[in-house]
């Protein structure tokens, strides 16, 4: 199997604080290098942060698992140096088709708007991904990238947690002054903790199938309610990079998992599907059930949890890892701020409150698509079926169609940290909405908006008395539009609605915090401590 | 906008008689199938949320309530 991809083995390399017993405290370690491990350990790297991640496997992604990448993980990406080579190795697709039995019902083009850097979808295997990520951590000098390092004990203190770790070279300690733990939907450091993970499950199988072949169906997504090759399920067909195509068939709920990955039942499936004569090679199969749930906070004192370790949810909708970069996005910059002694410690309580509201919302999400696409009564499929037998002909049907919801970032609407609004904007650039990108030139070329913003910025339409503003340590630079970037397609000042005078205080994980009409600089710096946890806003 | 509960349709004998006409010479399966789009047409055509609400209310109290009570 995996005739596409050779698994690459990452070495074990002892760790001289084991070597010489020393037991040393670290800012941050990172449980777990899966991409949303790798991610965090990234993104705290660009915030200047050391960051040690440990990992008790020493390879990527067995089976791609992963496939669908969304624009604003790919911001979040591109912002930390990877985005660009993700889009370039990644099938960028906008199209998705669904048919019901033997007949199409709907096509939908997610169509994305010009004037983004990023496109709005691209499949990419997990284990392509993985392997980059492990390149760009080892290319940090702020990533010390630990494979064979198992957790096998956490105990919290006031000021920091000790680790207990086993490595081939035995047991050791160490501390660190704040965990991440991103080692997946079966988190031990969750279990560690005793955190409460809770919510649905769902009794259908699914099987996945990753198989080689040089079809020619279209960079597209295709779903099957109910077709002809396979009764009363549903299916899903999705390319990846190297003519690898992602197949995966609904199988029910009374499916035997061992059964149904032998070749000799997948294969024929398949053939069903493609046609007899359709040559392909199967490179990976698996056989999955799944729950939507999340933990009862994303803090417990000093760990911190992102990634399925924080949230589980549904395949349909490509909310899992999209989900869990967005959450190392929220977190990097708080821990920075904290670390630095810029915010306190209440500060990470906001990851919480923000990054939950976003994970309830996927749930919310991922739990209708899945009770779409497998009806659990008689009657919620007549109304599923009827629904899609509408939609050939009724545009208000087509609404109703759910075969996943595809990932969009959920903006914090509601967040402590946010300034709300005085005066009226014609745009949705709400506080706790992430930027939308634009083309803008700058002194050297040609060059997108998200790529300017560094730490706290104040993005400025027109001339400021002042050219940044200071609390404390920390400081947020002026970025006026005509003087340091020329919006030359217009695209800035409409998605900003940014008439002469118009300000707003960006976060540095490019989420707005504020916007006012007029540079004040004493509203700023209020906004400003309030974003930073400080004043008795959280 | 309220839920409409007094009587609002013109000459109802004969709207029951299409009702009944629309689904008459069909299968069990595709005569439910019938009603289930009538529900998605109409409540498309009212689209106020609230109002939709309410009528879902009232056809399952009114379903429910007439479930004898559980034996003790």
């Amino acid at each position: 199997m995996l005739a596409t991809y050779r698994y690459p083995e990452f070495p074990y390399v002892p760790s001289p604080e084991q070597r010489d017993g020393v037991v040393l405290r670290h800012p941050v370690v990172v449980i777990g290098a899966g991409p949303i491990g790798l991610t965090a350990a990234l993104d705290c790297a660009a915030r200047g942060i050391p960051v040690v991640v440990l990992d008790d496997n020493n390879t990527v992604s067995i089976g791609s698992r992963a496939v669908c990448y969304a624009k604003r993980p790919l911001e979040i990406w591109d912002r930390l140096g990877v985005g660009e080579a993700f889009v370039e190795q990644g099938v960028n697709w906008q199209v998705g088709r669904v048919f019901f039995k033997d007949h199409r019902v709907y096509t939908f083009d997610l169509l994305p708007e010009a004037g983004h850097k990023m496109p709005a979808m691209i499949n990419l295997q997990q284990y392509h991904l993985e392997e980059r990520l492990v390149a760009a951590c080892d290319a940090s000098p702020k990533v010390d990238l630990r494979w064979k390092h198992r957790l096998l004990s956490l105990q919290q203190a006031d000021d920091h947690a000790l680790l207990t770790v086993e490595t081939p070279d035995g047991v050791f300690r160490m501390e660190a002054q704040w965990v991440i733990a991103c080692d997946g939907a079966n988190s031990e450091t969750r279990r560690m903790v005793g955190a409460e993970f809770t919510g649905r499950f769902f009794q259908d199988r699914f099987l996945i199938a990753d198989v080689v072949m040089a079809a020619g169906f279209p960079s597209e997504r295709w779903f099957w309610f109910d077709p002809p090759f396979h009764r009363g399920q549903s299916v899903l067909l999705h390319k990846q990079c190297d003519n690898v195509w992602r197949i995966d068939f609904q199988l029910g709920w009374d499916a035997d998992p061992d059964e149904e990955k032998k070749p000799e039942k997948v294969v024929p499936r398949i053939q069903a599907m493609l046609g007899k004569d359709v040559k392909f090679e199967l490179e990976w199969v698996s056989v999955y059930q799944f729950a939507c749930r999340r933990i009862d906070r994303f803090r417990h004192g000093r760990v911190l949890f992102a990634g399925d370790a924080a949230h589980q949810v549904s395949p349909f909708g490509a909310r899992g890892a999209n989900t869990g970069v967005q959450d190392i996005d929220n977190l990097a910059w708080k821990l920075q701020m904290v670390l630095l002694g810029e915010a306190p410690v209440s500060l990470l309580d906001s990851y919480d409150e923000e990054r939950a509201f976003a994970a309830d919302d996927n749930l919310a999400h991922s739990t209708r698509s899945t009770d779409f696409i497998t009806p659990k009564s008689r009657t919620s499929r007549m109304l599923r079926d009827a629904v899609l037998e509408l939609a050939e002909t009724e545009a208000f049907a087509r609404r109703l169609v759910n075969s996943g919801r595809l990932s969009t970032p959920t903006p914090y609407v509601h967040s402590s940290l946010n300034t709300p609004d005085v005066e009226a904007f014609d745009s949705p650039m709400k506080p706790g909405t992430p930027c939308a990108d634009a083309r803008v030139r700058i002194d050297t070329g040609s060059s997108w908006w998200l790529n300017q913003l560094d730490g706290f910025v104040l993005l400025a339409f027109g001339p400021t008395p002042q050219r940044s503003v200071r609390v404390g340590g920390v400081t947020a630079h002026v970025l006026s539009v005509g003087r340091d970037l020329v919006d030359e397609t217009g695209d800035l000042t409409q998605r900003y609605d940014g008439r002469p005078g118009t300000v707003y205080l960006i976060r540095p994980d490019q989420h707005v915090a504020a916007r006012w009409r007029q540079f004040d600089a004493h509203a700023i710096e209020a906004a400003l401590m309030r974003c930073l946890g400080k004043n008795g806003s959280l | 906008m309220k839920l409409i509960r007094t009587p609002n349709i013109a000459d109802p004998d004969a709207f029951y008689d299409s009702l009944l006409a629309a689904q008459r010479d069909l299968p069990d399966d595709q005569a439910e199938r019938v009603l289930a789009k009538l529900v998605l047409i109409l409540a498309n055509h009212v689209g106020d949320r609230a109002v939709l609400a309410e009528a879902l209310e009232l056809a399952r109290s009114n379903t429910v309530r007439r479930q004898p009570p559980a034996p003790a």
